[in-house]
């Protein structure tokens, strides 16, 4: 228990970790994912593996968005801004994340216009204040930020300002969940349900897994507690036999999400027929784009885009990782060829992959005691 | 972007009832309450920020918790860039 000091509540953290170890039946190995990239992080973090029995393993699932964008799409959206009279931009996270021809930041260096806002409204503010140039504005991210763009877009159109586009790559995390329950080599037991995207859309859309997937799903905040509960949470569901929708986060996630937030996606945004994710290949209703109101604002169909599909070496095996088939450690990539610093597959680009977070983690504390 | 910063509402535009003045430990900028209009956001009032836009309204107590989480995780110096890369300060007029 490395950060167990740190806890807010040590004695609660012993307690849940007690009933965890009494609900758990030895004879049975558990495979628990936690979607959201957030938990990911703070699992390794806080080195709640060493608190668990050695019969949970918790699978680290799809919510990275930046791990999940396929190159191809960083390459179309720099692709536009090769006109000098467009401002490419794009959240801090992406601009390190390479394309085919370079990250955004190396096109910078090249000459091209590319900023880093912190929030869709800024590039909109951005266009406000450059009447003379076009801002495209590089969308990425699950329900948490799309509510955002949305929104911005509802701005930009009511404002009738047309010198702003978004390059829309949002994504949405139910059908990925879909797709790895789908898939034949999958072996989940239970999940647990991302923090901060369930704020916007509530505890519902997650109702099949349990209904027609028999899956327990506990929706989680973040800190080592609220993780522990919800695997308690899960457990007493799975020896029960049940398979319902909990939401242990209550404190922050309404059960029917933020309806205004959700409104303005619907306003906006609709599904694309299929959309690829690195890693897990295409999967169907799985991303947004604008819909025909908002086409003056959809750079996709302003500009010419190349439509680049890049695909990952064979030897990264991101999709077993993902579907908990394989360890980030068993991939054959790991480690040697793959690293945070020259990423190969999917769950190495961003510290909330899971790969990473293992290489961060405990790749490197395993280095540092075997020298 | 995944994980909210917490901040506190300190003041609500006049001309821009969308728009609020929040502070995150000391910093002030102005956030999106668009998508937070229907719990009637106020001054005093401590709301999760994700990418400039506030998204729920919390306790005051779970928005400390908020903030001690993205230290423990080691994100709150990134928080604070991405608040104060804020720079919606002077919005054009409304339509």
């Amino acid at each position: 228990m490395k950060y167990v000091d740190e806890f807010r509540d040590p004695e609660l953290i012993s307690k849940a970790a007690e009933e965890i170890r009494r609900l758990a039946d030895p004879g049975r190995h558990y495979r628990i994912m936690e979607v959201c990239g957030g938990h990911t992080h703070a699992i390794y973090r806080f080195g709640l593996k060493d608190i668990l029995p050695a019969n949970i393993d918790l699978i680290h699932g799809p919510g990275c968005p930046v791990c999940v964008l396929p190159m191809g799409r960083i390459d179309d959206g720099l692709s536009v801004a090769r006109d000098p009279s467009v401002i490419f931009t794009a959240f801090g996270d992406m601009m390190r994340v390479p394309g085919a021809h370079g990250s955004p930041l190396e096109h910078k260096a090249r000459g091209t216009d590319v900023r880093i806002v912190y929030s869709p409204a800024d590039a909109l503010q951005l266009a406000r204040k450059n009447p003379g140039r076009h801002v495209m504005f590089f969308a990425i991210g699950f329900e948490t930020t799309a509510p955002s763009t949305a929104l911005t877009l509802i701005r930009a159109r009511s404002e009738g300002l047309t010198n702003f586009s978004v390059f829309c790559n949002h994504v949405t995390i139910v059908p990925a969940i879909r797709a790895i329950l789908d898939s034949p080599d999958m072996r989940l037991d239970a999940f647990i349900g991302p923090g901060h995207v369930s704020t916007v859309i509530g505890c519902r859309p997650y109702e099949w897994i349990a209904r027609s997937e028999g899956k327990p799903v506990v929706t989680s905040g973040f800190e080592p507690l609220d993780l522990l509960q919800s695997i308690v949470m899960l457990l007493r569901q799975l020896r029960a036999g049940e398979a319902r929708v909990e939401n242990q986060y209550k404190r922050v996630v309404p059960w029917e999400g933020n309806r205004a937030a959700l409104k303005a996606m619907a306003e906006v945004f609709e599904l694309r027929p299929y959309f690829e994710w690195r890693g897990l290949g295409f999967i169907s209703q799985s991303a947004l784009k604008l819909r025909d109101q908002y086409a003056e604002w959809d750079a996709e169909r302003r500009f010419p885009i190349p439509g680049a599909r890049i695909t990952d070496p064979k030897a990264a095996q991101c999709g077993e990782v993902l579907k908990g088939v394989l360890k980030p450690a068993q991939c054959k990539l790991f480690g040697n060829e793959c690293t945070p610093e020259h990423p190969i597959g999917a769950l190495m680009v961003s510290t909330e992959g899971s790969c990473a977070a293992h290489y961060q983690y405990e790749h490197r504390k395993n280095l540092v005691s075997v020298a | 972007m995944c994980l909210a910063i917490p901040g506190k509402i300190v003041e609500i535009d006049p001309a821009q009832a969308h728009l609020g003045t929040v502070e995150v430990a000391g910093v002030r900028r102005k956030v999106d309450l668009g998508l937070i209009q229907e719990e009637s956001p106020a001054a005093g009032d401590w709301v999760l920020i994700h990418v400039g836009f506030a998204m729920t309204k919390i306790s005051e107590r779970d928005a400390l918790e908020q903030m001690r989480l993205l230290s423990m995780l080691g994100e709150a110096e990134q928080a604070m860039e991405e608040v104060r890369g804020y720079s919606l300060l002077d919005p054009a007029p409304p339509h």
